[in-house]
């Protein structure tokens, strides 16, 4: 096949189908992936769904790379909630070396990880406000994902591939500017969030455009092994935060929002309902936080973990671990792990083999976008191309989760 | 509902297909057995569909490449959502004749899954509805996840890996 050609063809001059090309660059697919539907008027009748424009073989490259230098692979996986990806990645290493961390290192991560699910989540919902025609709500709350970078690069320097955190804990600690940040934010967010439902929830116009709109069964979501917010929706409470509790989650008191019917207003009920409770897991963290001793920010494993750039200046000990971690002179233990973390769109798996080296031996990411998006082609049958166009939005598909 | 445990599924396993599951292993709690191609969508379907087991959400299947052994292991990953166990199912198959039968029978999900497979391990999966490259270009005519084809361009004199400890 050619990748040039339309998947199907108008030889038939009987036909009365039309071919349409959705995508790779179509504002309405917010990424490059590409459907060619057959449509019926406005209806359509089949599609074909061609992945993996972006495609960059992260998994062929984490075999030539050592654990520490995956990190900035995995941020570019689902690059709207990079601080996510990068902590799965710290924590299946720290599994595969028993590496156990502070407490307060555990609060931290679930702080960052958490601000990183409210802007996926403000990047979801808003759009399937935008694709409705409401522009304003767009508007109203995106600005609080730009709020959330400025915490990131307050964290770590960065702010869309944020590289944060190390294979133990953080490069650093958080400083004061950044905990007043995320104290505005806490402040700050609640009043737009309740504003913007109030906009939406029960506008008339936005339920009519998506409730009873791409409803999918609990088994049908099952079937195509569906995860996340989309899972969720359809009524299943599977949430890997407290399915297989990591980083001190199963401390928190938190609920798991689910839907009923599975159509895009339950997809949109349960992602702000998931807003609402990361807020109130950041609220806890704060508090948590406060009784830790202050300024630990990272496990004491020096055979894993850079040492401060002043101390290989001037300690012997430091210079020869920093010497022999970037020359790759330490070797993790030949074993196979498998864990997971809830991304943004679902369970985001990584399944590590390693031969004893200081680079994987195999390394394969279970990405939730991926998963999830095998269905939309069957979805779209039947179904009309503007819904389909906010069924997409719905879905969350981000491309770089998509093609790895 | 009884209680479903590592080692209750190991048992049930082994009265039900003996031999023909072996390896049993725990690496870090995670249940990990070993089958054959020919009885894989058995296993599978045993794993699903029976009540002490009951693993009805598949997360994931890939592969892994031996060329020392030249093998290709294909990976299956299932999950028990209801008592939060998961279990880890490998059939290693000769890399010269990558073939096994599709899980697609079983889940809907494993379509793109196994294409992927396809795609970077060349494994074909006997029955498969649509088995076709899904990441990379339909004129590569290499599946770039096997072993003997390296990251880059051996012949590069400037970036050679001993210098950077890979």
């Amino acid at each position: 096949m050619n990748h040039n050609q339309p998947v199907y063809t108008d030889n038939d001059p009987q036909s009365e189908l039309v071919t349409l090309n959705l995508g790779p660059t179509h504002p309405a697919t917010h990424g490059v992936f590409q459907n060619v539907l057959q449509l019926d008027g406005e209806r359509i009748v089949s599609g074909v769904s061609t992945i993996g424009y972006i495609h960059r073989a992260f998994e062929k490259i984490a075999e030539h790379r050592p654990f520490y230098q995956i990190t900035p692979l995995t941020d570019r996986l689902n690059y709207c909630s990079s601080p996510i990806n990068n902590m799965g990645w710290h924590m299946t290493v720290e599994k595969l070396l028993n590496i156990t961390v502070p407490k307060r290192v555990d609060y931290l991560r679930i702080i960052v990880m958490e601000l990183a699910r409210i802007s996926d989540h403000i990047i979801c919902n808003t759009i399937i406000a935008q694709d409705t025609g409401a522009t304003t709500t767009f508007l109203y709350l995106f600005q609080f994902r730009e709020h959330i970078y400025e915490i990131y690069e307050e964290i770590c320097g960065a702010r869309l591939t944020t590289n944060i955190g190390r294979i133990g804990g953080f490069e650093r600690d958080f400083n004061d500017i950044a905990f007043a940040k995320i104290n505005k934010f806490l402040k700050e967010f609640p009043v737009a969030l309740r504003e913007f439902e109030s906009l939406l929830n029960r506008n008339r116009i936005f339920i009519d455009r998506t409730a009873g709109v791409a409803c999918v069964t609990p088994e049908q979501a099952l079937d195509y092994s569906w995860s996340g917010p989309l899972l969720r929706a359809t009524g299943v409470d599977y949430d890997v935060r407290v399915s297989e509790p990591y980083c001190s989650y199963d401390e928190f008191d938190f609920e798991v929002p689910v839907g009923t019917s599975g159509d895009i207003y339950d997809r949109y009920l349960v992602r702000n309902e998931e807003m609402w409770q990361s807020v109130s897991l950041i609220e806890q963290a704060l508090e948590k936080i406060k009784h830790e001793p202050a300024g630990v920010f990272h496990a004491d494993v020096p055979d894993f973990y850079l040492p401060a750039k002043e101390e290989v200046y001037n300690n012997m000990e430091a210079l020869i671990y920093h010497f022999k971690i970037v020359m790759g002179e330490i070797d993790a233990p030949k074993a196979e792990v498998y864990h997971a973390v809830e991304g943004g769109n679902g369970e985001l798996g990584f399944y590590l083999i390693n031969d004893g080296g200081r680079t994987p031996y195999r390394l394969h990411f279970r990405r939730p976008s991926f998963i999830n998006y095998s269905m939309y082609a069957k979805m779209s049958e039947g179904m009309l191309l503007s819904d389909a166009i906010i069924n997409m939005s719905s879905m969350n598909i981000i491309a770089g989760e998509l093609d790895a | 509902m009884a209680d479903i445990n590592n080692s209750s599924v190991i048992q049930l396993l082994a009265e039900r297909f003996g031999a023909k599951v072996s390896g049993v292993n725990e690496p870090y709690g995670l249940l990990t057995v070993e089958t054959t191609k020919d009885v894989i969508v058995e296993v599978l379907r045993f794993l699903k569909e029976t009540e002490g087991a009951n693993f009805a959400f598949l997360t994931d299947i890939t592969a892994v490449h031996y060329p020392d052994t030249k093998h290709i292991a294909v990976v299956y990953h299932l999950h028990n959502m209801v008592n939060k166990i998961r279990i880890r199912v490998k059939v290693f198959i000769h890399e010269q004749t990558p073939v096994i039968p599709t899980a697609t029978v079983l889940w809907n999900g494993a379509n793109w899954m196994e294409r992927e497979t396809y795609d970077f391990f060349g494994v074909k999966f006997e029955g498969h509805p649509d088995l076709r490259r899904i990441l990379n270009m339909d004129e590569l005519n290499v599946h770039p996840m096997l072993k003997q084809y390296p990251l880059e361009d051996p012949n590069r004199v400037d970036k050679k890996d001993e210098y950077f400890g890979r």
